[in-house]
């Protein structure tokens, strides 16, 4: 009997205790920029995309539902011609975002997925590329890559 | 003598005169390396194999290269001691810091030496700045790609380009830390094994250039093995599909055929089954139609052949073995011919009975052989692999100088310095200037005709008798030599040479080996098959329907026998390559290529190898078309040999060339997909997948689903029976007006598929006439004109090596004839 109050009062109280409920789709939550969602292709501080196709972020997806192919411009850089990923079969664990060396694959806070064929989860290049740089506004793959010859460098000191 | 090692605290047996680092690999202990190649030796550049090495028990041990130095009883070897280990991992960083950190954009990628070693060694984070030593690339020609900053300074490059290869044209440039790999000047690398330095470079400088334009990561292919159908060697190679599209083409090791290397044919030329001229669709009078209605109408036209005098098979030593007689079967034996003119069909049967006759020589036996003798045969050109062993049996005199001096045999830099450039015997009897000359002891220069005779005076001198001084020259060296191997083949279309060839091998029973190379990589399946000549085919009375398999007749015989033999018939084509044969067929039903079906091909030593469909997608296989007509039921290869080995007891035994459709690994099937495979999800739709598809005629599947490839099961079995020796052929007369052919032979580009694979055409020269300066004076023809010859054009060099009386033309059908150039409009 007395337990059976306390678990009435216990109860009762929670009339007066703070609302957690949103009222999403209405109110949009507040997430972290860290927040795993929907993923994305960036683009460097010039402009160019960041991806080189090198397909790390393919071969670490533990599900697979990555897909790159590469191709390469006139002047010999590596870009993706397809890049697809499934966002049916994809789990958000962010491991592509880590595989990453040219910080190309960013995930964002966007959840809102939903849709109603099975079909429209398939994202292609267009739909991943943004105009931004995302979360690493400052990085160029190439200037690390070690590839390019320092400013000053006399051009007969590369010849053989 | 055997020596007994401790490595790592395990005992292990290794033979004297190895070096420690071949004893640890033998052994199953992997032992970080760069430099070393076991077809190359030890250099010690790379100074990644550092071991710890104590003579004794107690001994306090050295840090030693263990590529550089012998094994030697008692030894203990410590390759995970902590000063070792911490000596590989400054190596590595030393490696690394003028190496780019571009892993993300280099085709090595993931089958890199260097990834692999820089992360064992744990060499996770850069000390030194992302500022490097770079270097300018070089345009290395239509196959390779150079990334010189890349490099590691390994010289496995151009140890194998100069030392195995033989090539000039890529050396070393500079000093200290800024050694170059390139060429002099950029330009295409000359020698036809170029290929191979994508494989031996352990990271990104030199890559295959093909793939790159097709790139797809090493974990996400299929990888298939499969035999190269560009000739007669028929080297091992993989297949590496991705997307039903074949990418690249590897070197698998065959320990009779090809250990460790490839030509670029053979790398480059299966790639044809995506050129633009791979034949995709049916066609029926012209107009394409769908498979089903061409496979209607070229069935109907067989079916009514019955009545007409019966259909006519024509066979190909392009197709495989089951596809031919799938073809004899539909048409019975004395209807179905070989596809080559008479000539040649009965060069390659008196070259089958005296391989089934002799004690054949593999490329292994080649390249252990310390005296050979080439007798008319241009093998860089027809067989380019059997040049390579050729080159490495050279050296044998070098080893044995250095032997004497007591270098070991493993220091490679050290044998050829101590081996003061001596070279074994190698006598080499071509009409014109050969590639191989260079390393020839004995290079001697003979009319096509006069070839045989000069075999025969080698014999005669053998025998005792005397002969011209060349020749008794020649049989001094092969007399004086262990294990001489004669090699001849069909690239001069002369029947004589290969008796002359066989005389030699006689005389110097039992030593020698006898090596014949026929021209395609089924000439031998076919010619132990059965079937007449083209122009016998033509002389069958009746208006029967002529079915021809994978052949393009219009490089077999004249234009006049094609047109006798089709004339008021119905012409069906079955091929994987749009060919002129095609073009003018009134029915042609697009078939699977080597790289889409299972099939069986025997190779110059008599080896029948299995060649399995490495994309999951294609045409049917010419076998399964052929069977289906004439009502066959044969589900699988496995049945169709059957009924082959039935109908045909002299090749009772290439079932056992490869495993059967029903064998299993422990884990089940055999995996084509390696177990990274990346993307399988990416378009699906979870639900509605078709299963994957299956292999009837193969054990392997279409998935990362099953075990790890056996590969001693795949080598192929040797067929060759002894058999009777035909009568001598008949000397091919060859009257009349005109030069005398030398049929001139191109690495790069011999056949119709050779020519269809885009990457190959673009490294080919292109087909040539050569003439002397005199005989093109009285013809009045000039340098650099387009000639007409036997209804081709081609462009006219002027060579001053060419014998009077005589024209080199690049030409498939060797036949001995005479050609009368003419100047073109």
């Amino acid at each position: 009997m007395i337990g059976t109050l306390k678990s009435l009062w216990a109860v009762g109280l929670k009339l007066f205790a703070p609302t957690q409920t949103q009222g999403y789709p209405e109110v949009k939550p507040a997430l972290a920029p860290r927040y795993r969602g929907r993923i994305i292709l960036s683009r460097d501080p010039d402009g160019q995309e960041r991806c080189v196709a090198c397909n790390l972020c393919a071969v670490v997806c533990p599900v697979d539902c990555i897909e790159v192919v590469k191709a390469e411009t006139v002047e010999g850089r590596w870009y993706p011609e397809t890049f697809r990923i499934n966002f049916a079969r994809c789990i958000f664990c962010g491991l592509c975002e880590e595989a990453c060396p040219t910080a190309a694959i960013q995930l964002t806070p966007d959840f809102e997925l939903a849709d109603y064929a099975r079909s429209s989860l398939v994202y292609d290049k267009p739909d991943l590329l943004i105009a931004g740089k995302g979360k690493y506004p400052g990085y160029r793959y190439w200037d690390v890559a070690g590839k390019t010859a320092p400013p000053n460098t006399d051009p007969k000191d590369l010849a053989p | 003598m055997t020596v007994r090692l401790t490595i790592d605290g395990r005992q292990v047996e290794a033979q004297e005169g190895e070096d420690l680092l071949t004893a640890c690999t033998n052994a199953g202990v992997e032992v970080p390396h760069f430099c070393w190649h076991r077809a190359m030796g030890s250099i010690g550049a790379c100074r990644l194999c550092a071991v710890k090495v104590r003579r004794h028990e107690a001994d306090p041990g050295t840090i030693e290269m263990a590529c550089m130095i012998p094994v030697a009883d008692g030894q203990h070897i410590d390759i995970a001691d902590p000063e070792a280990a911490a000596f590989r991992g400054h190596v590595i960083e030393w490696l690394m810091r003028n190496h780019p950190h571009d892993c993300a954009v280099c085709e090595e990628g993931g089958d890199c030496r260097l990834q692999d070693m820089t992360i064992a060694s744990g060499h996770h984070l850069r000390r030194a700045g992302p500022d490097k030593r770079i270097h300018r690339n070089q345009y290395l020609g239509p196959l390779i790609t150079h990334e010189m900053n890349r490099c590691i300074a390994c010289y496995r490059c151009t140890r194998f380009y100069r030392g195995v290869a033989g090539g000039r044209d890529l050396d070393v440039f500079g000093a200290h830390d800024r050694v170059y790999f390139g060429r002099a000047e950029d330009g295409v690398l000359e020698s036809p094994f170029a290929g191979n330095l994508a494989e031996i470079c352990p990271t990104g400088v030199f890559n295959d250039r093909g793939w790159s334009k097709v790139y797809a990561r090493p974990w996400d292919m299929l990888e298939t093995p499969s035999v190269c159908p560009h000739c007669a060697v028929g080297c091992n190679i993989g297949l590496s599909v991705r997307a039903n599209r074949l990418r690249r083409v590897i070197s698998r090791s065959h320990p009779a055929i090809n250990a460790d290397f490839l030509c670029d044919r053979g790398r480059y030329g299966p790639l044809f089954i995506e050129g633009p001229s791979a034949l995709k669709a049916a066609r029926h009078h012209g107009h394409a139609v769908p498979l089903r209605t061409a496979l209607d109408q070229a069935q109907e036209a067989i079916a009514v052949s019955a009545a007409l005098g019966g259909a006519i098979g024509i066979g190909s030593p392009r197709a495989s073995l089951e596809a031919n007689y799938a073809l004899r079967r539909l048409v019975g034996p004395e209807h179905f011919f070989a596809g080559l003119d008479a000539a040649e069909v009965a060069l390659h049967r008196r070259l089958a009975a005296h391989l089934a006759n002799a004690s054949i020589a593999s490329l292994a036996d080649i390249a252990a052989a310390d005296a050979i003798l080439v007798l008319g045969e241009d093998l860089t050109g027809t067989a380019p692999m059997a040049a390579l062993a050729v080159r490495q049996a050279s050296r044998a005199a070098e080893r044995a100088l250095a032997a004497e001096k007591h270098v070991p045999a493993f220091l490679d830099n050290a044998v050829r310095v101590a081996g003061e450039g001596r070279r074994a015997p190698l006598v080499l009897v071509t009409p014109v200037p050969d590639a191989l000359d260079a390393i020839a002891t004995h290079p001697l220069r003979r009319a096509p005709a006069d070839i045989a005779g000069f075999g025969h005076a080698i014999a005669a001198a053998l025998a005792g008798k005397r002969a011209d001084p060349d020749a008794s020259a020649a049989a001094a060296a092969l007399a004086a030599a262990s294990a001489p191997v004669i090699i001849a083949g069909a690239g001069l279309g002369d029947p004589a040479v290969l008796d002359a060839a066989a005389a030699i091998a006689t005389a110097l029973n039992p030593r020698a080996r006898l090596a014949l190379f026929p021209a395609e990589a089924n000439s031998l399946g076919l010619a132990l098959l059965g079937g007449e000549g083209l122009e016998a085919a033509a002389d069958v009375p009746g208006r029967g329907a002529v079915v021809v398999l994978e052949n393009d007749l219009h490089s077999r015989c004249d234009p006049a026998t094609i047109a006798r033999l089709f004339a008021d018939r119905a012409v069906i084509a079955l091929d994987c390559v749009e060919t002129a044969t095609t073009a003018i067929a009134h029915t042609v039903v697009p078939v699977a290529s080597f790289a889409d079906a299972a099939g069986t091909c025997i190779n110059h030593e008599g080896r029948a190898q299995r060649t399995i469909a490495a994309r999951p997608d294609s045409a049917p296989a010419a076998w399964r078309v052929l069977a289906a007509f004439g009502g066959g039921a044969e589900a699988g290869l496995d049945d169709l040999q059957v009924a082959l080995a039935r109908d045909c007891p002299q090749f009772a035994a290439i079932a056992a060339a490869a495993p059967a459709a029903s064998y299993r690994t422990p884990s089940g099937r055999i995996a084509r997909a390696p177990a990274r495979f990346s993307g399988r999800t990416a378009s699906d739709s979870a639900g509605g997948d078709a299963a994957p598809p299956r292999d009837p005629d193969s054990p392997f599947s279409w998935t990362m689903e099953g075990g790890a490839l056996p590969a001693e099961l795949f080598q192929g079995v040797r067929i060759l029976a002894a058999a009777a020796l035909p009568p001598p052929a008949q000397a091919p007369a060859i009257g009349g007006a005109g030069l005398i052919l030398i049929p001139l032979h191109d690495p790069f580009s011999v056949s119709e598929t050779d020519r269809a694979s885009t990457i190959l055409a673009a490294r080919a020269p292109g087909p040539q006439l050569r003439l002397h300066p005199a005989d093109a004076a009285r013809l009045k023809l000039a340098e650099g004109a387009i000639v007409s010859v036997e209804g081709r054009t081609v462009p006219l060099v002027l060579d001053k090596h060419i014998p009077i009386g005589h024209a080199g033309l690049t030409t498939r059908r060797t036949t001995p004839r005479r050609l009368m150039p003419e100047g073109s409009k």
